[in-house]
C-alpha cells in the first residue's frame, strides 16, 4: 500500500492554508503508510531566486556555517532556515547548481531532496502526524503540493527511500504500487547520465520523466511514456513548476480519487483524503481513468 | 429512526449495534448514518431487514456481506462494496470504485452512476444493476447471477465467464476469453424488465434496447479438441 495526496489551488485566497490542508490530507493517509512521510510544496516564485532543500542525518554539525560556507565559495549572499533535519537554502536562481556542488562539498553527509523556482521537499521516517509537525508543514503556504504516506515493499525504510521523490529542477513523483522493470530502466537511465540516490524503484520512475523533460519532452508526453516503457503497478502523481499531473497503469489496481470545484483540484488514494477539503460536498468527484493521462497546469 | 454520527461515534459501534440486530425481533428498522466521510466497512455483516440511510460517501467494503439489510448511499462508495453480499440490496447514488459486488452470491446491487474497473467479478448469484458505465475486466470468472448495464462495457468483459448472464445497452469496448454475444430470448426480456424495475431503472432503458452476453462454455469444460483456444 501507499498513501498519496495531491493539492492544486485555483483561487489564490487558498494559498496561506495550503500546508495545513495538505496535513491534515496527509495523515489521515497514515494507515495506509505509517513508515514514512513526505511532502512537496510549491511556493510563490521570488524574481531571481531559488530554493535548494538539503537533508543532514546529523543537522546539529552540518547546518551551523553552512550558509557562510556556500556564501563564499560563490561569493553572493545565501539564507538558511533550519527544520528539523531539513535546511532551505535561497539564493540567487543562476547559482542554484553551484551552490548544490558547494553545500555538498562543504558537507560530504548531505542530501539534495530538492531544488528549483519554487519546490521544497521535507521527508523523513515516522508517523505522517510526526513527519508533518517536525517540519510545521501546516505553516506553510503555496500553489500546489503533493504529499505521501509509505508502506514499504520495495526498499528499505530510510530517509532516502521515502516520497516524493526530486530527479530535476522543479519536479517530483510519488508513487503507489511497484515496478518491476526498475533495475534494467536505471541502468539505461544511468548511461544516459541520470544520477541515483537509492535502489528504489519510485526514484527510477521520477529519473525517466525527467531525463524525458531534458530532453524536450512534455510533462504530458513523459508521463505518456510511463505507460510504454515501465512495467509493474503504479498510480503516479507528478510535480511541476506549475501543476500536477497523475497517471495510472492500465490495470489500475492502485486505488485514486480525484475532486474538482472552482477553487482547487484535488487528489487522494481515497475520499477519505478529500473528506476534510472546504466545499468537498459539492464538488465534482471521480476516479481517473487507467492508462489515461491528467494534469493540471496554471 | 436510529441515527448514528460518525464524527461523534466510532465506526465500531455502529456496526456492533447493527450486527445485534441479528435473530432479534425489533423494531429498530430503520438507521441512519451521518458523515461516513468515506469510512471503511460501514454497515458491513449486518443480518437483519433493516432499511440503512448512509448520508455521504463511503471507503473500503461498505454493505460487505449484507444478509437481508437495505443499506442506501447517498454519495458514492469506495472499491469492493457489497463484496460477497448474501441478500438485500445496496443501492448507490453516486459511482462505484473498482470490484463493486465482487464474489455476491444473492440480494441486488444498483449503481446509480458508473462503476469502475472489475464489477460483478467472481460473481455467484448476486443481481447487479449499473445506470452508468462498467470498467474493465468486470464479471472476471462471473459464475453466476445477472450483471445489467445501461452504458458501456470496458475491456475484456466476462472473461472466463462461467453461467453469469451479461446484459448491455451500449458498446463493450472487448470481450474477454470465452465471453460472447448471444441470442435475447423472451426470458431475458422477462427478466431485464424486472431487474430494471428492482434496480430504479425502469425509466431509463428498456429490454429490447439490450444485447446479451455469455460463455462460449468452451474454457470451463475442458475439452481437447479446443486447447488452442486457452
Amino acid at each position: 500500500m501507499c498513501g498519496i495526496v495531491g493539492l492544486f489551488l485555483k483561487d489564490a485566497s487558498l494559498e496561506p492554508r495550503l500546508g495545513a490542508l495538505l496535513t491534515d490530507m496527509l495523515v489521515t493517509m497514515t494507515d495506509r503508510g505509517p513508515d514514512s512521510a513526505g511532502i512537496a510544496i510549491y511556493g510563490r516564485p521570488e524574481t531571481d531566486r531559488a530554493r535548494l532543500t538539503l537533508q543532514s542525518a546529523n543537522p546539529e554539525a552540518d547546518f551551523p556555517g553552512l550558509a557562510d560556507a556556500v556564501s563564499r565559495a560563490l561569493g553572493c549572499e545565501v539564507s538558511l532556515r533550519v527544520k528539523d533535519t531539513h535546511a532551505l537554502l535561497e539564493l540567487p536562481a543562476d547559482r542554484l547548481d553551484a551552490a548544490r556542488e558547494a553545500a555538498l562539498a562543504a558537507r560530504p553527509g548531505l542530501k539534495a531532496m530538492s531544488a528549483g523556482e519554487r519546490i521544497e521537499i521535507y521527508k523523513e521516517v515516522g508517523l505522517p502526524r510526526d513527519v508533518a509537525r517536525r517540519f510545521s508543514l501546516a505553516d506553510m503556504g503555496g500553489t500546489h503540493g503533493i504529499g505521501h504516506t509509505r508502506m514499504a515493499t520495495e526498499s528499505a525504510v530510510t530517509t532516502m527511500g521515502a516520497h516524493p521523490f526530486s530527479t530535476g529542477p522543479d519536479q517530483c513523483l510519488v508513487h503507489n504500487g511497484s515496478l518491476s522493470n526498475h533495475n534494467s530502466v536505471r541502468r539505461e537511465l544511468r548511461r544516459k547520465g541520470m544520477a541515483f540516490e537509492t535502489e528504489n524503484d519510485t526514484e527510477v520512475a521520477a529519473a525517466f520523466i525527467s531525463e524525458r523533460m531534458q530532453a524536450g519532452e512534455s510533462l504530458g508526453d513523459a508521463l505518456e511514456a510511463t505507460l510504454k516503457e515501465l512495467d509493474g503497478f503504479f498510480t503516479f502523481v507528478v510535480g511541476s513548476r506549475d501543476g500536477f499531473g497523475v497517471v495510472r497503469d492500465p490495470i489500475a489496481c492502485k486505488p485514486a480519487v480525484m475532486a474538482e470545484t472552482e477553487r482547487y483540484v484535488a487528489f487522494g488514494s481515497e475520499y477519505r483524503a478529500l473528506a476534510t477539503l472546504p466545499g468537498i460536498e459539492a464538488a465534482r468527484v471521480w476516479e481517473p481513468e487507467p492508462a489515461t493521462v491528467y494534469f493540471w497546469e496554471r | 429512526m436510529e441515527t448514528f454520527d460518525l464524527v461523534a461515534a466510532p465506526l465500531r459501534s455502529l456496526n456492533a449495534a447493527l450486527h445485534s440486530l441479528k435473530g432479534q425481533e425489533t423494531n429498530r428498522t430503520e438507521w441512519e448514518v451521518l458523515n461516513p466521510r468515506g469510512a471503511h466497512a460501514v454497515a458491513t455483516g449486518v443480518d437483519a431487514p433493516v432499511e440503512i440511510r448512509v448520508r455521504g460517501s463511503t471507503g473500503y467494503y461498505c454493505g460487505g456481506m449484507n444478509k437481508q439489510a437495505t443499506i442506501r448511499i447517498e454519495g458514492s462508495a469506495g472499491p469492493g462494496v457489497a463484496e460477497n453480499m448474501m441478500s438485500g440490496a445496496v443501492i448507490i447514488e453516486g459511482d462505484a470504485s473498482q470490484y463493486a459486488g465482487a464474489t455476491g452470491r444473492g440480494g441486488l446491487l444498483v449503481v446509480k452512476g458508473s462503476a469502475a474497473s472489475r464489477c460483478g467479478i467472481s460473481m455467484k448469484g448476486i443481481d447487479i444493476v449499473v445506470h452508468g458505465n462498467i470498467g474493465h475486466m468486470s464479471a472476471f470468472m462471473a459464475q453466476s447471477g445477472r450483471l445489467v448495464v445501461l452504458g458501456d462495457a470496458g475491456e475484456a468483459l466476462g472473461d472466463s465467464l462461467y453461467e453469469a448472464l451479461i446484459f448491455v445497452r451500449g458498446s463493450v469496448k472487448s470481450l474477454g476469453a470465452d465471453c460472447v454475444e448471444k441470442e435475447m430470448r423472451p426470458e431475458h426480456f422477462e427478466m431485464l424488465e424486472d431487474l430494471l424495475r428492482r434496480g430504479e431503472a425502469d425509466g431509463k432503458a428498456r429490454p429490447e434496447e439490450f444485447r446479451r452476453y455469455g460463455s462460449a462454455r468452451r474454457l470451463y469444460t475442458f475439452s481437447i479438441d479446443n486447447a488452442s483456444s486457452y
